[in-house]
């Protein structure tokens, strides 16, 4: 049943880099010091990020199956299984994920003065959960990660999050349970459907009858559709990031946005090829709605960190655009763009935490002159506002061109409507950028505010080396994921193929 | 066609990259800042100026950097169009290097460190364009080039300086996130690569003439730094900048960084026969002879010296394509050699116009009257370079001119020249009063704003008036010795 699964490496690395900041948090149960709990978060976060860089360096570019398997029986009369693998696709995130891990850490080091051990608590927790979802091939497994994200990102918004943090956790955790339930029906579903398995290999490889196509693909759109966030769906999401610390932002947009869309991809695309090409224009209508409602939403906003959360609903509906094109050249785009927005976007929410520590506030009107206050600061700023409006050079112009591109493929006018969304990102980060960063210094506080420390400094400087290497030289980036994203393309055709014919 | 591989194009860049970056570690000691300055443009220059010999001998020089994207890779590529580009804006630096510091000393400017870091990371720009063998590695120095010259364009951070410096951004950055995103997306959409090439990239492709057309336009809208009307408008409004900028970046770097890439897309992404085929060409250089009769109008009607030298540029950089664009091989001879003639008299001009507000703190024509007795180098350089913007024999304006008219006559389009004669005459009608009036008229002192009552204090100012001597000799000495950039032109020509 399943094809030539191997692990390269000869040890259960996906488990290791899973479970270890799990452990990570087991340890901080009995440690008192708040220091010495940030420098073991510290530790077990880098620890992480240094396993997850053997699995991309080991990872066999030239073949689309499932990698560094590991596969045990767990509930043998349920038929559920611990199923662990990654392909070209979730690999990219598993990295994502660890990398911005410990940056979380560093962004929460003097941030966070209160429940310090329990918040490091809740971060390891929902590492483990988040890098379980990209690993996770069992349903059932995959559900249980899924889940576990909820309780501590919960806590992360609701305990630690500004004034009106109740409220937003509270919208956060209704979205998303709605959107479990959806998943679960259709999990359900599937598991009958699918001749009594949660096995998410086995049920890619079934062809489902058209009802269940179009019925369990819509459940499924509409959990991840919640997640990504898409339009309609998306109004959690500014509350959700202007509550939430700057950990709490720079998960949510670096990794938990990713899972809507990784989702999107792995199950409703791979499993129901027809239904897929079935809802495709609706869902690249919704995308480029998304793309230019959320930019002018952008425009509006006198929040920064709101007009980021805004940007990322617009900067999410070009991934969808593209992998809802369905040709190679829009999914590559997307899941290229998928890591660019993690990296990026997590880069600007931690630059709006740095510098919210020595101002406190986050109003666009009390900023003015950073550039001759923080000079160091405000090159990093610059870099990533640059990076986030896709200049060419950095690593969201390959994104944004590889969908555009694509978009172009599948229909000239939905992707000139698209760029009207790029045009908007380029004013509205602009002109975010000008009013904070130029002019006279605005206040007292911005004359007193300090430049970035050694530790905000790696941090901002791994983020912009990604910048600049994906921007320049992304070919590495995209040979990963190439094979995968082929096959999952031959599967859509040969399995329309056999729609075709029954219809 | 031979190709050598070399880091040579990459040494190119990195020096000035290098410059910037020493300013900046030596903004103490403000003597060793400049001198870097200095030195870097002299050495970016040899560097260039060495690859000169392989590329008149008709070979190219390679050099790949990074693989970016499916056949789009980061690289490098000298030809003898990128040559011109990148021999002016290096040779030119090293002029503008001293002129910047006597200006900005004398001018006693804020923030000199950020100007002259700026300054070189243009020069780096300008030469990765220049040497760019695709559109993905072009448009990267293109918009690195739009950047880094924002913080010289709102350098005096006055209002207005704030206003012309969003007008500038929003200009360019607009029209590249829009029309050239959408040009290159549907390019690579077409042909799954975006290299130069002699015959065209989009020669022989199934695309329908629409969809061709439509990206053609696309490319000029999208490349607005080659200022057609009416995308033209940030020009003028960055002459709020210091005179330096204005002088080497909008009438050399940042605006031949346009119209070289406008030609790039003209010759080696569509091709001359592809161009011909779409009816292209004519469509264009009706346009851009709209532009060249309007701006000089505007010219006309400004009295504030730099922004009739800005409309005077608009005018003059429609010439560099309407050479193209009329396909014929001379008039695409003159509008190569223009982009070299055009930048070494218009940087003279701006010299000029920079010299005058340090010694006199004069911006408007109407108070330059009997100037020309204190200021007499500038002047007389003021004159020379007017000859050639004119086009008066044997400066060097008259060069490209001449290939022009018999390139509008071979392309048998009377129109065309009576384009090219008539903006000549409204050349000399904004060019020839200023030097009349400086040399021949009383100085009339109720006009002189701010230099009033000190009269007699007005002199050249040794730093300024050197650089600017010396670029007004090599605009006649170019017309009379014109065989290098004639020779990289026949290059581009004959492929």
């Amino acid at each position: 049943m399943i094809e030539a699964v191997h692990n390269s490496l000869g040890i259960p690395i996906l488990s290791i880099v899973t479970f270890l900041p799990l452990a990570g948090a087991a340890v901080l149960l009995f440690v008192r010091n708040a220091g010495l709990v940030r420098w073991i978060a510290l530790a077990v976060t880098v620890a992480d990020f240094l396993v997850s860089i053997p699995i991309l360096l080991n990872f066999d570019r030239t073949t689309y199956h499932m990698q560094f398997v590991e596969h045990y029986q767990w509930i043998p009369s349920w038929n559920i299984t611990y199923f662990m693998g990654v392909d070209g696709i979730s690999v990219l995130f598993v990295f994502l994920a660890a990398l911005l891990g410990w940056i979380c850490v560093v962004a929460s080091w003097k941030a966070i003065e209160q429940k310090v051990k329990e918040f490091m608590i809740s971060l390891l927790v929902m590492q483990t959960a988040m890098i379980g979802v990209f690993c996770a091939l069992d349903f059932f497994l995959f559900y249980l990660f899924w889940e576990a994200m909820l309780i501590p990102m919960y806590l992360i918004i609701g305990v630690w999050g500004g004034k009106n943090r109740i409220y937003a956790a509270f919208k956060f955790f209704l979205y998303t349970l709605a959107g479990s339930i959806f998943m679960l029906i259709g999990i359900i579903v599937l598991y009958f459907a699918g001749g009594e398995t949660f096995d998410i290999i086995a049920l890619m490889q079934q062809k489902f009858s058209l009802p269940v196509q179009l019925w369990v693909f819509l459940a499924f759109f509409i959990a991840f559709a919640i997640k990504v966030p898409m339009f309609p769906f998306h109004t959690w999401l500014p509350d959700a990031h202007v509550e939430a610390p700057t950990a709490g932002s720079i998960i949510l947009a670096g990794v938990l946005l990713k899972m809507g869309t990784y989702g999107l991809l792995r199950f409703p695309m791979a499993m129901f090829p027809y239904a897929t090409s079935y809802y495709a224009v609706p869902i690249v209508v919704l995308s480029v709605i998304a793309i230019i409602y959320g930019g002018f939403l952008a425009l509006a906003q006198t929040d920064i960190k709101k007009l980021i959360a805004y940007s990322s609903i617009s900067h999410m509906g070009f991934v969808t655009l593209g992998l809802f094109v369905l040709n190679a050249t829009g999914i590559e785009g997307g899941i290229l763009q998928m890591l660019n927005h993690g990296i990026t976007t997590g880069a600007l929410f931690l630059c709006i935490g740095v510098i919210y520590e020595r101002t406190h506030t986050r109003e666009l009107a009390a900023y003015g002159g950073l550039a001759k206050a923080v000079p160091i600061y405000t090159t990093f700023l610059a870099i990533f506002v640059l990076s986030s409006l896709a200049i060419p050079g950095t690593n969201s112009f390959i994104g944004e061109l590889l969908i555009i591109t694509g978009a172009f493929g599948f229909n000239k006018v939905f992707a000139g409507l698209s760029i009207i969304g790029a045009m908007l990102g380029a004013v509205y980060l602009l002109g975010m950028y000008k009013k904070i960063a130029l002019g006279e210094v605005s206040s007292h506080h911005i004359r007193e505010a300090w430049d970035v420390d050694g530790r905000e400094i790696a941090a901002m400087a791994v983020l912009a080396l990604f910048v600049f290497w994906i921007g320049l030289n992304s070919a590495p980036f995209l040979d990963i994921m190439h094979v995968s994203v082929n096959h999952l393309i031959e599967q859509m055709n040969t399995v329309h193929g056999y729609y075709a014919t029954i219809k | 066609m031979e190709t050598i591989e070399s880091i040579r194009p990459l040494l190119a860049l990195f020096l000035p990259l290098t410059a910037a970056f020493l300013i900046l570690f030596f903004q103490k000691t403000p003597n060793l800042r400049d001198a870097t300055s200095f030195l870097a443009a002299i050495l970016t220059f040899l560097i260039v100026i060495s690859m000169a010999p392989v590329i008149l001998s008709g070979r190219t020089i390679e050099y790949t950097l990074f693989n970016t994207l499916p056949g789009v890779p980061f690289k490098f590529r000298v030809d003898a169009l990128g040559m011109v580009f990148a021999t002016i804006a290096s040779f030119l630096w090293i002029f503008a290097s001293v002129y910047s510091v006597g200006y900005m000393r004398s001018a006693k400017e804020h923030a000199q460190t950020r100007f002259f870091a700026s300054f070189s990371v243009s020069i780096f720009a300008a030469v990765g364009g220049a040497f760019a063998a695709n559109l993905f590695t072009l448009i990267v120095f293109y918009e690195v080039l739009s950047l880094v010259t924002y913080p010289l364009v709102y350098h005096k951070e006055t209002e207005e300086s704030w206003q012309g410096s969003k007008k500038y951004v929003v200009y360019l950055v607009g029209t590249s996130k829009t029309f050239l995103l959408a040009a290159i997306a549907l390019t690579y959409y077409i042909t799954g690569n975006l290299d130069f090439s002699d015959q065209g990239l989009l020669a022989n492709t199934s695309a329908s003439p629409l969809l061709l057309t439509v990206v053609y336009i696309c490319f000029m809208v999208g490349f607005s730094k080659a200022a057609i009307m009416p995308f033209h408008a940030w020009l003028p409004a960055a002459m709020v900048a210091p005179t330096p900028v204005s002088a080497l970046l909008h009438a050399v770097a940042v605006v031949k960084m346009g119209v070289f890439s406008v030609l790039r897309v003209i010759f080696h992404v569509f091709g001359t026969k592809l161009m011909a085929e779409l009816n292209l060409g004519m469509a264009t250089a009706y346009v851009v002879s709209f532009t060249i009769i309007m701006a000089s109008v505007y010219a006309l009607t400004q009295d504030n010296l730099k922004r009739r030298l800005a409309y005077s540029t608009v005018s003059q950089l429609s010439y560099v394509i309407l050479g193209a664009v009329l396909l014929t091989p001379s008039s695409m001879i003159g509008g190569i050699v223009h982009i070299a003639n055009h930048a070494f008299s218009k940087i003279t001009l701006f010299f000029c116009a920079g010299s005058i507000y340090c010694a006199a703190h004069k911006t408007e024509v109407s108070q330059l009257s009997g100037i020309g007795r204190k200021l007499p180098w500038t002047m007389t350089a003021f004159f020379l370079a007017s000859l050639s913007m004119i086009g008066v024999p044997p400066a060097a304006g008259f060069i490209s001119k001449w290939y022009l008219v018999i390139g509008s006559v071979e392309a048998k389009e009377i129109p065309i020249l009576i384009v090219l004669l008539t903006s000549t005459i409204l050349n000399a009608a904004y060019f020839l009063p200023i030097t009349y009036k400086a040399f021949f008229e009383e100085p009339n002192d109720h006009h002189s704003g701010g230099g009033h009552g000190h009269e007699g204090d007005i002199k050249e100012i040794p730093m300024v008036a050197i650089p600017l001597v010396l670029t007004a000799i090599i605009s006649i000495l170019i017309g009379i010795y014109p065989n290098y950039f004639l020779s990289l032109a026949k290059e581009i020509v004959i492929r």
